[in-house]
């Protein structure tokens, strides 16, 4: 395959970016769209031109670190998969795709295509833990769990963390990111004893931090590479308003 | 001079642990409070360590070069972790963990180390547990558990496909807990360089910003190493593509020693290579053959007409298929060892039984399961696998069977540690993957997982203690002194000289050729004139790296090539290592298979006599051949024997 790409280039995070246009030929479509990037960055070297920073590491779509708006699409225009795992069968030959970093206030450019994310470490340290030490602890069977309730929590936890639903959001909110943990705790009886006093840390810091506020559309679900439903939103507003309810 | 003391207790194996805990020393709250401990890697061993000497009260630093500790490669450990819980009622226990593990590892692991894994290893489930990990449970609200090769029992705790992200995801958020409260103090995207020793003891570290390019110094009273294996060393691997083993290699050329580097696994159940462009592989995890059966055509015809398309798997009647797994190991089947299951992989596509264009893959097929379990089950139990394979080959496993083949997963050879798991630097510790201790020759299937949250949550915050307190008196790191001054000059010299280069190659370029004569010199099967070769191949290519790499921009900055750059150097010395290792080592065991040594039914044939030891390197200087020490491996509990995986 033959393909156009125009990418978005910026030298640092002070830097005023731009659009460049790059061309990579003979591409397989059994190759990963990273892969052709891999490519590209080569044939970029050999030309004496700067390499193109993305971010990347696992290459199996878990590690939540590879991001990328593809054709305006977090993640491109294959579903419930990572950058990593969209291959380039799903384009044709001849395609333009135009490649630029997550675009979030939240979620500043570093360089190229790698934005910082630490604004989603620093919710989840504002609450998004149970709080227990190492040690003491009473024996994984001591408390059962509905197969429901612990699927559902599961599917929640499946949550990677890349911050495509921020990035997809029109309002910049994070509030799937933080639903999906608040959720994910909150259906298991350990992560019920803190659940109000979760909910509304992660929240007053995703609010601190910039972040937009949830109006429903739906986006963010549409773009999650892991499927997380916006029903776990649901579940975060009742935890959110039985706390300021016991305040 | 450093030493080899493992420093095993005395005692009965049950009993070292219990006494040793009770004898050694342990530091005051107030004391705690003056020492800082320094955690290179974020995985499940970085992260529950950091997160639980953080709560003990010791000052931590703790460095990624992630965004986020949350990316560490541990997230991506899918199958399970074992333990001894004996919640199936099968007759499970520490001992039989613990027996497994020992003989999955073909005898070449220490005895004290594997007990106290086994014993250790129910708390941590129900640490994970206390902490929201999601585990798979039955209707009746009880934990669920499957099978993993090398075991007859159900001992594996799972979460979906996603066991390692969940740990992980428990391991960080108990991180988190101690970074919002100050105990901890987290440097994502910062690469450690050097690991500076002041007096003969571990004080600190070189860091490199990997944004800014800063070069940064980091004291403290301990160092602790949880930077996972090397795999990447063949540069196609299962290992996430910033995997790395710089900083185990750096330890070694600070005078810890490296034992038994040419332990690698190679993981039998792997999406095949497609094509040269590729930059990694994608694993399917071992728990698909607890309901996947894995074989190839019996007829060569069928071969050829499955080569050329003209024939589908389920073309293939029953009878004409050799599930070959089933055939030569009739009492584990398809949950045999990982080195069983890929050797014997191998060994039908060498024949010429290989199911692809290439002749590298076999069969891993789901028909049977399905028909006795239904299309929803499956789904249920690996669905989001399925999907994995389907997106990245574009073939539907629930109607055709998937391929796999054979690729490098992980390093059971590592740095040194005695049984509290220090290197021979004393206060540099090393855990997890990064360590060799508890995997012998081969590691057991679920064990990973298990051994970096042992060691992490329940062996280091002990054994550090003892050591730190002899360091109560010691004040703050002072990183003004000449030794700081040394290390830091080093890192800008290398740095300095890989820019100045300036040659025709880039760096994958240069990975790719070393990962080459990995594979085909040190990899599934070895031979002494094969390790010879790849030592004579790696020194070659090792010059033409330093004199002929091309790495663009600069170091004050964002480049990704100069990390690459960096970690490769390191590769390829430590690549020579490996080969080494491996053609000194006169007999057949676990994943390292020299094909000079083997029974006449084809199986490892180790040679107790001679190679009952842990191979231990001691670096001498970049011109001088590394020292051999020899940790002579004492088994009191169970019998050193042929394994048998057939009845």
């Amino acid at each position: 395959m033959n393909l156009k790409l125009k990418i978005w280039r910026q030298k640092n995070a002070k830097a005023k970016g731009g659009f460049e246009t790059y061309h990579v030929e003979n591409v397989s479509p059994d190759t990963s769209f990273l892969e052709m990037l891999d490519i590209l960055n080569n044939n970029l070297i050999h030309e004496g031109k700067e390499p193109i920073v993305f971010d990347h590491d696992c290459r199996e779509g878990i590690c939540g670190m590879c991001s990328l708006h593809i054709n305006g699409h977090a993640h491109g225009p294959d579903t419930e998969i990572t950058t990593c795992q969209l291959h380039m069968r799903k384009f044709k030959d001849g395609d333009t795709i135009v490649i630029e970093p997550w675009r979030s206030a939240a979620f500043p450019v570093i360089k190229d295509l790698a934005v910082d994310r630490s604004a989603y470490d620093k919710i989840l340290q504002a609450g998004g833990f149970i709080s227990v030490n190492t040690g003491g602890v009473p024996d994984a069977n001591a408390i059962p769990i509905s197969k429901k309730d612990a699927d559902e929590s599961m599917d929640a936890a499946a949550c990677i963390g890349c911050g495509a639903c921020a990035a997809t959001c029109k309002n910049g909110s994070a509030m799937l990111f933080v639903a999906a943990r608040v959720s994910s705790l909150a259906k298991l009886p350990q992560g019920r004893i803190e659940g109000a006093r979760r909910a509304k840390a992660m929240v007053a810091k995703m609010d601190e931090l910039g972040f937009g506020n949830c109006t429903n559309t739906g986006a963010c679900e549409a773009e999650c590479p892991k499927g997380i439903s916006i029903a776990h939103i649901a579940r975060l507003n009742r935890e959110f308003l039985s706390a300021k309810f016991k305040d | 001079m450093a030493t080899l003391d493992s420093k095993i207790p005395e005692g009965p194996l049950a009993e070292k642990w219990s006494n040793h805990k009770a004898h050694i020393k342990v530091v005051s709250p107030a004391n705690k409070r003056k020492l800082d401990i320094i955690v290179i890697g974020t995985g499940l061993g970085g992260a529950s360590a950091a997160a639980s000497l953080g709560e003990l009260g010791y000052n931590v630093k703790v460095f990624c070069i992630q965004d986020s500790p949350r990316r560490a490669h541990s997230i991506a450990a899918q199958g399970g972790i074992n333990a001894a819980k004996n919640y199936q009622n099968d007759n499970d226990s520490v001992f039989r963990l613990f027996y497994d593990t020992i003989k999955g590892g073909d005898y070449r692991a220490r005895e004290a180390n594997v007990y106290r894994l086994a014993e250790v290893s129910n708390a941590i489930i129900d640490q994970c547990v206390a902490q929201g990990v999601p585990f798979a449970r039955e209707y009746g609200g009880l934990l669920d558990n499957r099978s993993f090769g090398g075991a007859q029992v159900s001992r594996t705790f799972y979460a979906r496909g996603q066991t390692g992200q969940q740990l992980l995801l428990g391991a960080y958020a108990a991180l988190n807990r101690q970074i919002a409260k100050g105990s901890v103090k987290s440097f994502p995207r910062h690469e450690v360089l050097d690991i500076v020793v002041v007096d003969g003891k571990a004080r600190g570290v070189i860091t490199r910003n990997i944004i800014t390019g800063e070069i940064e110094r980091f004291g403290a009273h301990a160092v602790v190493m949880a930077t996972g294996g090397y795999g990447n060393v063949f540069f196609l691997s299962t290992n996430a593509m910033n995997s790395n083993g710089s900083v185990a290699w750096q330890a070694y050329k600070k005078g810890a020693f490296f034992a038994n580097p040419c332990f690698t696994q190679i993981h039998p159940t792997c999406i095949p290579v497609h094509g040269d462009q590729q930059s990694k592989l994608t694993l399917m995890s071992e728990s698909l053959r607890n309901d996947g059966r894995i074989w190839v055509p019996k007829k060569k015809e069928d071969v050829e007409a499955l080569r050329a398309k003209k024939k589908k798997a389920s073309d293939i009647p029953e009878e004409d298929r050799d599930y070959y797994l089933e055939r030569r190991y009739p009492a584990f089947g398809n949950l045999v060892p990982r080195d069983v299951a890929s050797r014997a992989a191998k060994e039908r596509c060498d024949a010429g039984y290989g199911v692809n264009e290439t002749g590298l893959a076999v069969f891993l097929d789901f028909k049977t399961a399905i028909a006795r379990l239904g299309e929803d089950v499956i789904r249920q139990r690996y669905g989001n696998l399925f999907q994995m394979y389907e997106k990245i080959t574009d073939v539907n496993p629930y109607h055709e069977p998937m391929m796999i083949y054979p690729a490098v997963h992980y390093t059971m050879g590592g740095i040194w540690v005695d049984y509290n798991l220090m290197t021979t630097i004393p206060g540099l510790y090393a855990i997890g993957e990064a360590n060799f201790s508890d995997h012998g020759a081969n590691r057991l299937g679920a064990s990973a997982l298990m051994q970096g949250l042992a060691d992490g949550y329940f062996v280091l915050p002990y054994t550090i203690g003892d050591y730190l307190s002899h360091e109560i008196q010691s004040p703050k790191v002072d990183t003004t002194t000449k030794e700081f001054d040394e290390a830091e000059k080093g890192v800008r010299e290398k740095i300095a000289k890989l820019f100045s280069i300036k040659g025709k190659q880039t760096v994958d370029e240069i990975h790719k050729k070393l990962g080459h004569i990995m594979w085909e010199n040190v990899g599934m099967a070895r031979t002494a004139e094969s390790l010879t070769k790849a030592q004579e191949e790696i020194k070659e290519l090792r010059k033409e790296f330093w004199t002929d790499v091309m790495v663009p921009g600069t170091n004050e900055e964002f480049n990704q090539e100069l990390e690459k750059a960096i970690r490769l150097a390191d590769f390829l010395e430590l690549g020579e290592l490996m080969a080494r290792d491996g053609l000194n080592r006169n007999e057949s065991c676990g994943g390292h298979f020299r094909t000079e040594y083997q029974t006449p039914e084809g199986e490892a044939q180790r040679d107790d006599e001679h190679y009952a030891y842990a191979a231990v390197w001691e670096y001498k200087g970049p011109d001088a051949e590394p020292v051999l020490h020899k940790e002579e491996l004492k088994f009191e509990a169970v019998k050193l024997a042929q394994r048998n995986y057939k009845d």
